[in-house]
């Protein structure tokens, strides 16, 4: 599926400094059950998000007012669990364009890329660094140079490089699929397939 | 050059190597299912292209389906949609569909053995992150994202950087009591919930060999819960005698030309590892978790973890801690638990059937429990049936539900209310995971059956006979 073209990014964040956060947090396994990807931002930490009576639990950092931006940074090990799209397709559609964290796991990871959502990985250090500017001053902004592979906060200059596959990292700013590789492909998968042993 | 069991069969199915770009990889077997698969397809329609392999194309509907009445229209009409479109799907694009009913229909992971789909030496995706299960025949088996599942089902290839390697080695045998379950949790306490991201794991030593099937199908399916892309096993002759004379078992010449290929996987003397750890088989006990990931779990006599004796920030870990509502330094023995989950691709086949049975004979399930017992397919559920082992169940006071992913991930209706404990056989204890605010505890097939039988957590090796 098309998605829009990544090349530098500039915008606050929005910080969630918990570890481990899995793909069920981010979107419960009840909001799968749709058969097109629209609306799936609606529920995006739908029980971190709303109480069990669908009022918004107040102290949640997306209901509070105070932080918004197309970054989310969160902690260690971002985006475990479940290989569920939907998790991913839930950060887009509520308008996240990047997650920065100091560990991602890894099918999230891919389906990140896969639809448009850039996973920046960065240093812990930094990334705690991140986490105290932005919750002592909201309005930090950070810049995500995608060709330049950079991630900086605007205000103190750190800076730090980021790792992307070339490969990845030229579908993103181009707005490529895989797909479209890959059907360039087919008569040279169609030899193979013939001589495979299984 | 020495090469692993990994390599073997990751490099002889690369189409093409991309400069500084991913592997294109070759699949032998796509697994679907109703969940992950329709934006899929859609994607297929917008393209106006088909399947360019049915043939080596399966779905099955679990994730979305109710575990009782399944003779009758689903009820949810968001569920009855989804199951509706994977039933089109595969009309359209001619690929076998084991739907509701079908006696062939469970859950696409404990199917995909029984039927002989999942093969050695295999490559082997689905939209699920438990499709590491196969790797327990020598499969490159691993979970994929949507956007993939619409990546192989018009190429048969998906692209993916090669994974790092590691080497999980058990010496020795295993304790009285102790099952593939604790063995794969005691694994993901040691290394964490991330510890193997990145990596594809093999699994060797005695404990592994000395493994039934079924067992070293829980262990791979538990693969992806330390980060790994998946886990495997070197097939052997249990692994071939298993597989012989299943419906899409290669049969005749075609077994033959198999065998030749498969004879071949294990890894090289001297083969190198990214990483390798070694454990003692001896040392492991019946695991159970405490806490909202499985890394988080201990044996049976240990104690609840101290804060600042845990890797990771304190903050987290309270937070995990607060919501099962317990507090460190505790013993998990004696807790109270109000449901218990038989079931899932982790421990929904016959093996945990019959270990479950075992523990629960001659005694009555408490009545302070709600026990699902949900079978992996139809075929568990006829062995169960057959073996005799459903009238024992029932002299127990327990009932056998139709076969489902049922209360493992709770897209069903079999969810545990908000705040109550369960003890699940299943494979994740993530905070709502068995529905909004259920606390889950992971154990084996046999702590599980001790829980329903005395209402709290039990060690099951007292109720041992």
């Amino acid at each position: 599926m098309a998605y829009d073209k990544f090349d530098v990014l500039n915008s606050t964040a929005v910080p969630l400094p918990i570890e481990n956060i899995d793909t069920d947090q981010i979107i419960p396994a009840r909001f799968l059950k749709a058969t097109e990807r629209i609306g799936f931002g609606d529920n995006l930490f739908r029980d971190w998000r709303y109480n069990s009576d669908n009022s918004p639990k107040e102290d949640f950092v997306l209901n509070n007012g105070t932080y918004n931006g197309k970054i989310l940074v969160g902690g260690k090990n971002f985006g475990s669990g479940s290989s569920r799209e939907h998790a991913a397709w839930a950060i887009y559609d509520y308008g996240f364009r990047c997650v920065v964290s100091s560990f991602f796991a890894d099918i999230f990871r891919n389906n990140c890329l896969n639809i448009g959502v850039l996973p920046v990985k960065v240093s812990s250090v930094f990334l705690e660094k991140t986490f105290s500017l932005i919750e002592e001053n909201p309005t930090e902004t950070l810049t995500i140079d995608l060709p330049n592979q950079t991630i900086c906060i605007d205000r103190t200059n750190d800076l730090e490089q980021f790792e992307i596959n070339p490969y990845k990292k030229n579908n993103m700013i181009n707005g490529f699929d895989d797909i479209d590789y890959l059907l360039n492909i087919k008569e040279n998968i169609k030899t193979f397939s013939e001589g495979t042993p299984l | 050059m020495k090469k692993t069991l990994f390599d073997k069969v990751w490099d002889g199915h690369i189409v093409q190597q991309i400069n500084q770009g991913p592997d294109v990889l070759f699949i032998d077997r796509h697994m679907v299912h109703e969940v992950t698969s329709p934006v899929a397809f859609l994607g297929l329609k917008n393209r106006n292209i088909k399947v360019m392999c049915p043939e080596r194309t399966f779905a099955t509907a679990d994730h979305n389906t109710p575990t009782i009445n399944q003779h009758l229209p689903v009820q949810d009409p968001l569920s009855a949609k989804q199951l509706a479109a994977l039933e089109q799907n595969a009309k359209k694009h001619e690929i076998s569909y084991w739907g509701l009913g079908h006696e062939k229909n469970g859950i696409v992971h404990v199917v995909g053995p029984e039927y002989g789909i999942t093969l050695p030496g295999a490559t082997i995706v689905c939209g699920d992150s438990h499709t590491s299960t196969h790797g327990a025949f020598g499969a490159i088996a691993f979970g994929i994202g949507t956007s993939e599942v619409e990546m192989v089902l018009s190429t048969q290839c998906i692209l993916q950087p090669k994974p790092k390697k590691m080497r999980i080695t058990i010496k020795d045998e295993l304790q009285k009591g102790v099952t593939p379950k604790d063995v794969a949790l005691f694994i993901i306490s040691k290394l964490t919930t991330s510890g193997a991201t990145g990596h594809f794991v093999e699994y060797a030593g005695d404990v592994f060999t000395n493994m039934t099937m079924e067992g070293r199908m829980t262990v791979c399916n538990l693969s992806i819960e330390m980060g790994a892309r998946g886990g495997m096993i070197a097939p052997d002759e249990k692994t071939f005698d298993f597989i012989k004379g299943r419906e899409f078992t290669p049969k005749e010449m075609d077994w033959d030309k198999a065998m030749d290929y498969w004879q071949d996987l294990y890894t090289d003397e001297n083969a190198e590892f990214d990483k390798e750890f070694f454990f003692d088989g001896n040392e492991i006990e019946p695991m159970i978790t405490f806490g909202t990931n499985p890394g988080m779990g201990i044996g049976i006599s240990e104690f609840i973890p101290i804060a600042e004796n845990v890797e990771g920030g304190n903050a987290t870990y309270q937070k995990s801690l607060n919501y099962m509502g317990y507090n460190e330094g505790e013993t998990m023995i004696g807790k109270e638990i109000d449901f218990v989950f038989l079931g899932s691709c982790t421990n929904g086949r016959i093996e945990d059937f019959r270990a479950f049975t075992e523990i629960v004979k001659g005694k009555k399930k408490a009545d302070s429990v709600t026990a699902w017992l949900v079978p992996g397919s139809h075929k568990v559920e006829k062995a169960i049936e057959e073996e005799g082992l459903l009238d024992i169940l029932k002299e127990s006071g327990f009932e056998l539900r139709e076969p489902g992913c049922s209360a493992c991930l709770a897209m069903n209706e079999d969810k545990v209310p908000m705040g109550k404990y369960a003890v699940s056989t299943s494979n994740r204890n993530f905070e709502g995971r068995q529905g909004p605010g259920s606390r889950t505890l992971l154990a084996s097939p046999i702590m599980a059956a001790a829980a329903a039988v005395t209402g709290k957590v039990t060690d099951p090796r007292t109720l041992i006979n």
